[in-house]
């Protein structure tokens, strides 16, 4: 993929991608037209459940963090020119690593020890998971779509196994594990600012939003500002310039997806410390597929990701209201919405650009030249 | 008959009597790619049943030419005329169903494809492939005893000599009926013996009345088989000559324009110790072909050592391993009195350690990446070393410091840190990576064709710039494929064929002629 | 004994019926593929067709109109496929990922604006669906023994659409290995220039391919919701395109192993559901989940080189495009 030369940076980079989105929407607008529906009503109603209630910011936020976490996971990987939809994969393995931690050393270890662990133990367990398919890319020659898609239904398998037979608690019915103790987790935004006096609506957002931000700025310095994200970039942009210049392709290749698959293990912290307090079945809800619409939109730099995400998360939340407004629109919308997206923000990224060309030259003619 | 045909040839090209008499012919055709114009209001004209030879440098807009003619290309504006009708040769269909058949420089055949379904693409003659195959084969057979196009119908290409390839792709362009043939530099991948046999097929399908266009820069050729020639230089045709007509001189005097004779002050310079010593080199390719046998020299202090040959000779291959992006596989390498043995960790990072810089053959897969900013570019293979990151991290700073006196230094046009180097034109592409090598200060540089796609300019520059590294000290290894830039800028020329060194010499005593001997594999000394 | 004998022939029969649409996705995959274009987008072609067929079969009464709107949906969705990644050059991974996930959401949106029952379609009568088959002289061959059992249980007693993927899989075999238009969909997948140079139109050519994948896909669909089910449930292709899809590679891309392949993933389900409960002597209860996952782990072991090597068709994933 790459960019035009012929035209100046603000309308390939703001422009275009701004337009595809448009096209995104226009096409979703026609589906709801077609149902019967009021396209404009449906965004107002989107708009108002994402924003307006008490508390839905809140939401919007904690939707939003999942999607940093995933869209930072897909983001490096393309970096490196990789392409990793294991990300859904790698949060839910993410989230064993929370659940054992917590299991393990809740009962004799101090609880904020044991986030600290937890959240350890969340990149590390995704890192495994990212890290076997690296490495079957790197020494084995497997292309990294179709093992990475594998190791998605592989996770899946694996989870319900121990959620069913394992780890379950005991006495239980639905395949989940027991509450955390308590002390463990990552405090809520709206608890918090409770101690600081503040009155605000309840919301699932908790810390990981801020763990979220952190890690934003950790991948941008890491990807532009370190010797690693140099050597990433080079591999990614040109195998051949990279061996020459004495990179390891296939370590880069391994630590890389162990780093995404890292990333998508965060995913857990924000659901399991931060909201629903135990590991449980299917927690990551598809977040690791929309990471990659997030990541092609956000054009894999971390500001980008950021605001794809949040436009990510208003969906989500702004979703959930279709369901109390419309009879015949549900939150599935959602998806439809983020398949179009994926379709025109990434298949057909540079659909627009030879016209967006020809319209530019004939203007004010050859940027180059100028 | 032969001799009438050879007779027309020698008229004059431009006092043809009538159109109908040429296969083809092309008026003012041009061709731009961006803002690069690739050919320019070109006209040329092919008597049926010749030969006609089509010469000039790299990028001359030769291949561009015949694209269009093959209908892969559009013309911007010109016509095309076969046989004095106008056509629009719009795709390779149409061209095909007109008669014209293609060889490309690189061979268009499925690998994994037996030689008789590469030959029938395109014309199955059935639409179910056993009644087909069988029309098919015994045409192809007609045609392969005809013209002496000896292949084994069974074999998969991946297993068949280049030779053999070519000719499936002669016989595919036969078998769809091809009146008109364009070979582009067909001779470049094969030994002399294959190139000896491809010229009889030529002849014998001459004598039958098929029309050849040759493309190729080696004068040689066009002097040995061709009955018209024409030169491109620059996008345009600037030249058109018989072959009986006109010499190896003049050609070469009109394919570079004015004869330039870059003369280059060689600094007598007293050669120092050895500091690079190979031994008994052996390397066998992915393919398990053996690509070099046995080869040993030595590199001194202040010395420019040439090696000559043909492209594909090896050379390429002795570069990776000296530069360390391929593995030592037999042999030893003795680098600053370090050394290498098969196998061991023995690899790019470690090859600039030992102080061996290299300037790769293909500046756009391996020397710059391309996208890159020229800051980002200028560092590419240092940027571990400390003068440019502390830690983990990278030091901007300094860097960007490093690239503007790097581009001002060496005149790296535009002067600018923040461009992507992709958007540099060829020579200043070259010059940023010869530069960024030579900061370095490496006392072995291995320079892979270093004018390749490099403007005169640029070229008179780059090769003060290797002289001045020379003056210093440091031993250069230079690989080239252009005989001239070897001669003028060696000490000591070593010359490649086959994967074997077939020759030494002093460039003081060396002749063009007996190198190209050395070069050809006729000549060993 | 017999007991053994009997569940054995349910497996089988389990089987066949788990595998049918497998087959029809991984020989639409083996067309795709062949001539250079991924598709990831299997899963989400089967989970449209299957509810376009139950909806339009619902609305006409005739699962043939149903079998042909599945299948002319399908090919939109080939051909959308097909634009992004043959005509604007886009990334073939991508486009198949954005077919899925807008085929999920398009369902269920739909399935809920036109019949309100939560994303599933109404129920399909008997005679709204292609019904088992029973073949002639079943009563005089059920007294054959082994033989005769086989056929009636396993052999005879399908609907149409599992005799017909059969019948897909020798047409995939004659189509790629047997006739011109094969051998140029082979060629553009190995080799692009080497076609167009010979004067046939890349796209021309792989636009046909991925169209013969889109109907392959539709007959897919239609099996689930029309055939095998009695109406369309949400997510009902439940993965199953990916599952094709590794078939397909564990196949190696060839029509007989694929389909063995297929059989294979097939009996596993079948053996998974079968084994739930069931305590083994040696090995004790295997959980259902390890039948699951064991076609994705072979397909990985496969693909890593470990049994044998998966060569994928040297073109694929690289949009063709001429002056670069």
């Amino acid at each position: 993929m790459s960019d035009s030369n012929i035209i100046p940076k603000w309308l390939s980079v703001g422009v275009i991608p701004l337009m595809n989105l448009f096209l995104a929407f226009c096409v979703s607008g026609l589906f709801i037209f077609f149902i019967g529906e009021n396209p404009f009503k449906a965004i107002f109603v989107m708009i108002k459940g994402a924003f307006y209630y008490p508390g839905a910011i809140g939401y919007t936020l904690y939707y939003t963090t999942n999607f940093i976490f995933t869209g930072l996971a897909v983001a490096l990987a393309f970096h490196a020119r990789l392409f990793n939809i294991g990300g859904e994969g790698q949060a839910y393995v993410g989230g064993l690593g929370v659940g054992l931690v917590c299991l393990i050393f809740d009962q004799h270890v101090v609880g904020f020890l044991v986030t600290i662990l937890a959240i350890l133990g969340s990149v590390i367990f995704g890192a495994i998971w990212g890290i076997i398919p690296g490495y079957l890319q790197a020494k084995r020659g497997s292309h990294i779509v179709i093992t990475t898609i594998m190791f998605n239904f592989i996770a899946a398998a694996l989870m319900v196994y121990l959620l069913v037979n394992v780890i379950i608690e005991p006495g239980q019915m639905s395949p989940e594990t027991r509450d955390f103790a308590s002390g463990v987790g990552l405090e809520q935004i709206h608890i918090l600012a409770k101690y600081l006096g503040l009155e605000m609506a309840m919301s699932p957002l908790n810390l990981s939003f801020i763990v979220a931000l952190f890690v934003s700025v950790g991948f941008w310095f890491l990807v532009w500002r370190t010797k690693f994200g140099y050597e990433v970039r080079s591999l990614g942009h040109s195998e051949t310039a990279a061996i020459y210049a004495g990179i390891k392709v296939s370590s880069t290749i391994i630590i890389v997806m162990a780093i995404s698959g890292g990333l998508a293990g965060l995913v857990a912290i924000n659901e399991l410390l931060g909201v629903h307090n135990k590991l449980l079945l299917g927690f990551t809800a598809g977040y690791g597929f929309t990471g990659i619409a997030v990541a092609l939109m956000g054009r894999n730099h971390p500001f980008g990701i950021f605001l794809a995400s949040l436009l990510f998360g208003a969906l989500y939340q702004g979703g959930t209201e279709l369901d109390f407004e419309f009879s015949s629109i549900t939150r599935e919308m959602v998806l439809l919405i983020q398949g179009l997206i994926i379709l025109f923000s990434g298949a057909l990224a540079y659909m627009l650009n030879p016209l967006v060309e020809r319209i530019y030259i004939k203007y004010y003619g050859n940027y180059n030249n100028a | 008959m032969k001799n009438n045909e050879n007779k027309g040839g020698n008229e004059a090209i431009a006092s043809l009597p009538s159109s109908t008499e040429s296969a083809i012919e092309l008026k003012n055709i041009t061709k731009r790619f961006g803002h690069v114009v690739a050919n320019s209001d070109v006209n040329l004209k092919v008597r049926t049943g010749t030969i006609h030879g089509i010469v000039g440098e790299n990028g001359a807009g030769k291949s561009t030419l015949m694209n269009i003619l093959f209908g892969l290309y559009k013309p911007d504006s010109g016509m095309i005329f076969l046989n004095g009708q106008a056509v629009d040769v719009n795709s390779p269909e149409k061209s095909i169903a007109l008669g014209i058949g293609m060889v490309h420089q690189h061979f268009m055949l499925v690998p994994t494809f037996t030689v008789l379904e590469n030959a029938m693409l395109g014309n199955e003659g059935s639409m179910l492939l056993r009644s087909g195959e069988e029309v098919v084969l015994d045409r192809l057979k007609g045609l392969s005893n005809n013209y002496g196009l000896d292949v084994d119908f069974e074999a998969i290409i991946l297993d068949t000599p280049v030779g053999m390839q070519q000719r499936v792709e002669i016989l595919k362009a036969l078998n769809r009926g091809a009146k008109i043939l364009i070979l582009d530099e067909p001779t470049g991948v094969l030994t002399p013996q294959e190139t000896i046999g491809l010229f009889d097929i030529l002849r014998s399908l001459r004598e039958q009345g098929v029309t050849i266009i040759l493309i190729t820069h080696k004068l040689k050729e066009i002097m040995s088989i061709t009955d018209t020639v024409s030169v491109m230089r620059g996008g345009k045709v600037v030249a058109d000559f018989s072959t009986e007509k006109t010499s190896p001189e003049e050609l070469a005097e009109n394919m570079v324009g004015r004869k330039v004779l870059l003369s280059i002050k060689k600094p007598t310079l007293k050669v120092g110790k050895p500091v690079l010593e190979v031994k008994n080199v052996s390397h066998e390719s992915k393919d398990g072909v053996l690509v070099l046998k046995n080869i040993s020299f030595d590199l001194k202090e202040g010395e420019i050592l040439g090696i000559a040959g043909v492209a594909g000779n090896g050379q390429s291959e002795l570069l990776d391993i000296l530069s360390g992006i391929e593995t030592l596989q037999r042999g030893q390498i003795t680098v600053n009195d370090k050394t290498i043995l098969p196998f061991q960790d023995w690899n790019s990072k470690k090859a600039r350690e030992f102080g061996v810089a290299h300037v790769p053959e293909d500046r756009h897969k391996r020397g710059l990446v391309l996208p890159f900013h020229n800051y980002e570019n200028s560092i590419l293979g240092y940027h571990r070393n400390k003068n440019y990151s502390s830690g983990f991290l990278m030091d901007k700073r300094k860097i960007l410091n490093f690239v503007d006196d790097l581009v001002e230094n060496f005149d790296v046009r535009p002067r600018s840190s923040s461009i992507s180097s992709g958007k540099l034109s060829g020579g200043n592409q070259q010059k940023l990576v010869l530069a960024r090598e030579i900061e370095s200060n490496p006392n072995i540089l291995l320079v892979g064709q270093p004018t390749r796609g490099v403007d005169i300019g640029a070229i008179e520059r780059i090769y003060e710039d290797l002289m001045k590294l020379k003056s210093k000290g440091t031993a250069i290894l230079l690989v080239s494929v252009e005989l001239d830039e070897i001669m003028s800028l060696s000490d000591r020329i070593v010359v490649m064929n086959q994967g074997t060194i077939v020759g030494e010499t002093n460039s003081s005593n060396a002749t063009e002629l007996d190198l190209g001997k050395m070069m050809s594999g006729l000549e060993q000394v | 004994m017999l007991e053994s004998f009997q569940i054995i022939i349910s497996l089988l029969d389990s089987t066949i019926r788990i595998a049918t649409p497998l087959i029809f996705c991984a020989m639409a995959g083996i067309f795709s593929e062949r001539s250079g274009i991924i598709d990831i987008g299997l899963e989400g072609k089967m989970l449209l067709s299957a509810f376009v067929a139950a909806t339009a079969t619902f609305l006409t009464g005739s699962p043939i109109f149903g079998l042909f709107a599945a299948i002319l949906v399908s090919c939109s969705a080939s051909l959308i496929h097909g634009f992004a990644c043959i005509t604007n050059k886009g990334d073939q991974v991508i486009s198949g990922l954005a077919i899925n996930i807008l085929a999920s959401g398009l369902t269920i949106t739909l399935g809920i604006a036109l019949f309100s029952r939560g994303g599933q379609t109404p129920p399909l009568a008997s005679e709204q669906r292609f019904m088992p088959i029973d073949f002639l002289f079943l009563d005089q061959l059920s007294f054959v023994p082994v033989f005769g059992e086989l056929f009636v249980e396993v052999i005879s007693g399908h609907n149409i659409l599992v005799y017909l993927s059969v019948l897909a899989v020798f047409f995939t075999y004659y189509v790629i290995f047997k006739t011109r238009f094969g051998l140029r969909l082979r060629a553009v997948g190995e080799k692009p220039e080497a076609v167009d140079t010979a004067g046939i139109s890349v796209t021309k050519m792989r636009y046909q391919s991925i169209l013969i994948a889109g109907m392959l896909c539709g007959l897919a669909g239609a099996y689930l919701s029309i055939a095998h089910g009695a109406g369309f449930g949400r997510e009902m292709s439940a993965g199953k395109g990916y599952i094709a899809l590794a078939a397909m590679i564990f196949g190696k891309w060839n029509p007989i192993p694929t389909l063995l392949a297929c059989l294979l993933f097939g009996f596993l389900e079948a053996l998974g559901v079968r084994l739930e409960g069931v305590e083994l002597i040696w090995i004790g209860e295997v959980p259902v989940q390890v039948m699951q996952a064991l076609p994705y782990v072979l397909t990985v072991v496969l693909l890593a080189g470990f049994i044998g090597k998966a060569r994928a068709p040297g073109a694929i994933g690289v949009p063709y495009s001429k002056e670069g």
